[in-house]
């Protein structure tokens, strides 16, 4: 069949989806629902945070240091308060005794370096970027023209980019106590003995490059007083933990500050955070008295977002002759920045417990030492942690299937948890509940058409075809719905993990559920909607879903880290039940019957083996009315409630890529890629899919597109969207998804979460596929991003290695790990000039 | 200062502006016509994307004053009568949105597209869009949003054939 998209093939995607056509009274729950929130969205009638005009609004911009480090001698704003349409100018000074320090909530460990962090520095600046000084002015122009006359003299000091730099004797000091922010040490059984003897050691470093989370919606903030109540307008993942943070930080009383989080244009991460523009939108408007927005342009979003990633891996791993991998140990630093943020240290720390992956590893030890240099500060980025632990062992397992001669399946067959082991609890701790790798490798494998690629892959070897093809496989876990509280402190984490929701009866009979998670384009409102109905016997359209906004939505814990359906979804699940609880024994009381002998089926409560009944909605009004209720019953048909599950959710899945690579320009084109991928039990298959793939695409750019360059002096490099390569359509392939669905055992819905896992597993498929491509030529690792340049050094590097047959196979030495990559027969080694970051081998 | 009139959704507007106003930023701030976000300040997002008489356009790459006389069309007055435009729709049912933020100025630019074909391979959908980034959805189901809005617009184009008697 053509590529035409007929309409044949338009009505079997609507027959797919299940949506249209009569309802059936089927469950919506597993259906493709089109989503409530894409009317205002397709419309553009929207409220995002810059949308929001209030009367008499002021506008604020910041001066950023153009330097990565240097001391602040003098800052003479004269020039600019006499500005046209200025209203104030402040320095970091004039706010010294107000601004408080941004807070870090996750202390790691006890002796942490936790250094002060002003909203806007006063004597000293550590990044580039960091803000010295702000105008408020009547408009965004003439904000912006003012910036330019503020003098600021700055001392240049020096700047330190490079982690391992920062630790040496003698490297510039960000902080006076040093650069060293901790050091996190965890271990599960006999590492020592795991190395011991040994017949294969695969030692590797892999670099986690700097990456800029890029949601296409900068941030934004707008802040307004009236007398001592305020309120703050953000583009924010996290309006709860958010407000009690700015009440610490501001001290304006918790109770008579709003935050809200209105329609917000993606996050990934980068909006779960505590920023400097709040803090200080919320200061001068206390000092004004007057409403003032801040729009972040996208330059200064590089420069003042958090980043993520950035960290140096080195992964070894202990193996036996056929595959078996005895231990894994693991290296790591990670580069906090400048300061830590809200939970910048907890991000490597979440990776921790993931480099073991899907495998079964007798020993296990873990070092991280986050490390200060003169840059923005890390923090959560979509996956957090996990996608990095994720890349290491899934190279590294690639590594040694390649040392010794096997197929990387079948090594990841000889190791992987198999399905009749779940529960599973790892040499690091966690208890995967349920998965089934078996499952979703096969049928990734089947629609990859894995045996005729390695057949084409052989064939285009043999025939030293200039564009290689490479196979990269990533199979994946991650812990997600990070939820369980009592996990969370134990791991020092400042917040809890639960989730509250409240849902309530309207006396017409619809439905308002109102959730503490913050959603940023997961398509909360359907899903929950989705969930409601299904519960209360209601129709979809008849529940609301509220949200974002502190004042109508007391209490949550907000959303990252894949927890808004696992958690946030399994409290409006719960919060139904209590609601159906109220509803049973008001219709036993009506139907005088006892509550034992109501059953509840579509939406209508019953006597048992009659046709005599309520339905909720009359239930919903008698309620109201309250004419006639049992002792002790209390008019509203609404109940709250939280869930906190005792354990985090494992998707896991199968990713398979194919690359192109062509050896001559270097420049690598996915020719296909393959996900399956677990994620439980589905609410709506449709933003399961969505999400799948933008995790995917994220992944994908991290693997060959994305990186924050800065140069020596800690300039960044990689301030605009020209420079900053997010993929553009005509860079990403067509996905094939697919779902295996083993149902988690946390929770009721039997869901796992999503947002992250495409993400997670992609990354390593990729640089799988590359390395496989150019294995021939001797090539061992690429460093990330790959890109044409980077690949076609590589293989200047690697020296005039021609592929021949047998390939990533070829080799059946099971030497351990030395310096040089495995010669191929008939050619000299490549020689191993490269930078470690280049050649990855050390 | 420059004073431009200029027509934004089917509405005259007469308004004086400084040269170095931005069109988005006159109709976002001064219009009100918020449903057209900003993504990036290098041109480079397509976030901003509008009909400018007839074509699409990054509204945040063109002055106001160059606007002198135009046409403009938002995403706010793209729905007819109440009826949203097809490829609005096309984006609903193919979820080819998650945030929404670079919705509008994808819908737009993938109009303009399909003026000058009307019936894009999935390839040449893909190197259309090319000027406007999505962070959210990977364009798997935007692309199948553009391919979907083609056909309808060209089942709606078609005469109606006279059923056989
Ligand atoms: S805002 Fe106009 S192209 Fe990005
Ligand atoms: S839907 Fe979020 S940027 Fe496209």
């Amino acid at each position: 069949m053509s590529e035409q998209l007929d309409a044949g093939l338009i009505a079997e995607r609507i027959a797919e989806s299940g949506e249209l056509g009569e309802p059936t009274g089927a469950r919506e729950v597993g259906r493709a629902r089109r989503r409530k929130e894409d009317a205002r969205l397709v419309t553009g009638r929207t409220t995002w945070t810059d949308n929001i005009q209030l009367p008499g609004m002021l506008y604020v911009a910041f001066l950023r240091s153009p330097m990565a480090h240097a001391r602040i001698t003098r800052v003479d704003a004269s020039a600019a308060r006499v500005q046209p349409g200025v209203v104030a100018v402040y320095t970091g000074a004039d706010f010294a005794d107000e601004q408080g320090s941004l807070p870090c909530a996750w202390p790691v460990t006890e002796d942490i370096v936790i250094p002060d962090h002003p909203p806007m520095a006063v004597s000293e600046v550590r990044y580039a970027g960091e803000a010295v000084a702000c105008v408020v002015a009547t408009d965004r122009y003439k904000a912006a023209d003012a910036l330019e006359a503020i003098e600021v003299d700055y001392e240049p000091l020096d700047a330190v980019t490079d982690m391992t730099e920062a630790l040496t004797e003698g490297s510039p000091k960000v902080h006076e106590s040093g650069n060293r922010a901790f050091t996190w040490k965890f271990a599960g059984g006999d590492i020592d003995a795991a190395f011991r003897d040994a017949p294969v050691v695969i030692e590797r470093t892999y670099v986690q490059q700097r990456l800029i989370p890029t949601a296409m919606e900068p941030r934004a903030v707008v802040a307004t007083t009236d007398g001592d109540d305020f309120t703050l307008y953000s583009a924010t993942q996290i309006p709860h933990v958010l407000r009690v943070m700015l009440a610490l930080t501001t001290g304006i009383p918790e109770h008579k500050l709003r935050v809200v989080a209105p329609d917000v244009g993606g996050g990934f991460g980068s909006k779960l955070q505590v920023t400097a523009e709040e803090v200080l939108g919320l200061l001068i408007t206390r000092r004004l008295g007057k409403p003032v927005k801040w729009t972040e342009s996208r330059s200064e979003g590089n420069l003042t977002v958090h980043h993520g990633r950035d960290q140096l891996q080195r992964i070894s791993l202990a193996a036996d002759r056929d595959g078996h991998i005895r231990g894994v140990r693991v290296d790591l630093l990670a580069d906090m920045g400048a300061y830590l943020m809200l939970v910048t240290p907890g991000i490597p720390i979440l990776g921790a417990f993931m480099y073991s992956g899907i495998y079964k590893v007798d020993a296990y030890d873990f070092t991280c030492t986050g490390v200060f240099t003169t840059k923005m500060p890390t923090d959560a980025y979509r996956g957090a942690g996990r996608p990095e632990a994720t890349f290491a062992i899934e190279r590294a397992v690639d590594e040694l299937a390649h040392e010794l001669g096997l197929d990387p399946i079948e090594v990841r067959r000889r190791n992987w948890i198999t399905h009749e082991e779940f529960p599973y609890t790892t040499v690091c701790g966690l208890t995967y509940d349920s998965g089934n790798y078996e499952a979703a490798t096969e049928r990734a494998l089947a629609l990859f058409g894995y045996d005729k690629l390695r057949a084409e892959q052989a064939d285009r070897r043999e025939r030293q075809d200039p564009v290689q093809l490479g196979i990269g496989v990533s199979t994946y876990t991650e812990m997600c719905g990070l939820a369980p509280s009592r996990v969370l402190g134990s791991l020092s984490y400042g917040a809890g993990g639960w989730e509250h929701a409240t849902v309530r009866m309207l006396p017409t009979g619809k439905v308002e559920v109102v959730t503490g998670t913050s959603p940023h384009g997961q398509g909360h409102e359907t899903a929950w909607s989705q969930i409601v109905a299904d519960a209360l016997g209601v129709p979809f359209d008849d529940v609301a879903v509220l949200h974002g906004d502190t004042a109508v939505s007391h209490k949550g814990m907000d959303t990252y880290g894949s927890r808004s359906l696992v958690v946030g979804g399994v409290a409006v699940l719960a919060a139904c039940e209590k609601v159906k609880d109220k509803a049973r024994q008001l219709a036993a009381h009506m139907l005088e019957a006892s509550a034992d002998d109501i059953e509840f089926t579509g939406g209508s409560f019953t006597v048992r083996g009659t046709s005599e009944g309520r339905t909720i909605q009359e239930l919903a009004l008698a309620t109201f009315a309250a004419h006639d209720l049992p002792d002790g019953v209390e008019p509203g048909l609404d109940a709250d409630a939280t869930f906190d599950p005792d354990n985090f959710s494992f998707p896991h899945g199968t990713h398979l890529c194919a690359i192109e690579v062509d050896t001559e320009t270097g420049r690598p084109t996915i020719r296909s890629y393959v996900a399956v991928d677990d994620v439980g039990s589905v609410v709506n298959p449709l933003i399961v899919e969505g999400q799948v793939h933008g995790g995917i695409a994220q992944g994908v750019a991290q693997a060959l597109f994305e990186e924050a360059v800065h140069d020596a002096e800690g300039n960044l490099l990689t301030t605009t969207m020209a420079d900053y390569l997010i993929p553009s359509a005509a860079d990403l392939p067509d996905f094939t998804t697919d779902r295996t669905e083993t149902p988690a055992t946390s929770n009721p819905l039997g869901v796992k979460g999503v947002g992250e896992a495409g993400t997670i597993a992609s990354t390593p498929a990729v640089v799988n596929a590359i390395v496989d491509a150019l294995r021939p030529y001797g090539v061992r690792d690429v460093r990330m991003p790959c890109t044409p340049e980077r690949i076609w050094r590589v293989l200047a590097e690697a020296g005039p290695a021609a592929p021949g047959p047998g390939g990533s196979t070829a080799s059946a030495s099971t030497s351990t790990s030395g310096p040089a990559p495995a010669p191929v027969a008939g050619q000299p080694p490549a020689p191993m000039s490269a930078p470690a970051a280049e050649g990855g081998a050390r | 200062m420059p004073r431009i009139t200029v027509t934004v959704d089917g509405v005259a507007y007469e308004e004086e502006v400084e040269p170095r106003l931005l069109l988005v930023h006159l109709l976002r701030d001064r219009l009100g016509k918020v449903g057209t976000p900003i993504g990036c300040d290098t041109g480079n997002c397509g976030a901003c994307t509008v009909m400018l008489d007839g074509r699409s356009a990054k509204s945040c790459s063109v002055l106001a004053v160059q606007a002198d006389g135009s046409d403009v069309v938002t995403i706010e007055g793209l729905a007819q009568g109440g009826e949203w435009h097809p490829m609005q729709k096309a984006f609903h049912t193919e979820h080819a949105l998650q945030c929404g933020y670079c919705t509008p100025g994808m819908i737009m630019a993938a109009i303009d597209l399909l003026r000058d074909d009307p019936d894009p391979s999935e390839e040449a959908v893909r190197q259309g869009l090319e000027g406007n980034l999505c962070r959210c959805t990977g364009y798997c189901t935007i692309v199948r949003a553009v391919r979907r809005g083609a056909a309808e617009m060209s089942q709606a184009r078609e005469p109606q054939e006279v059923p056989a008697p």
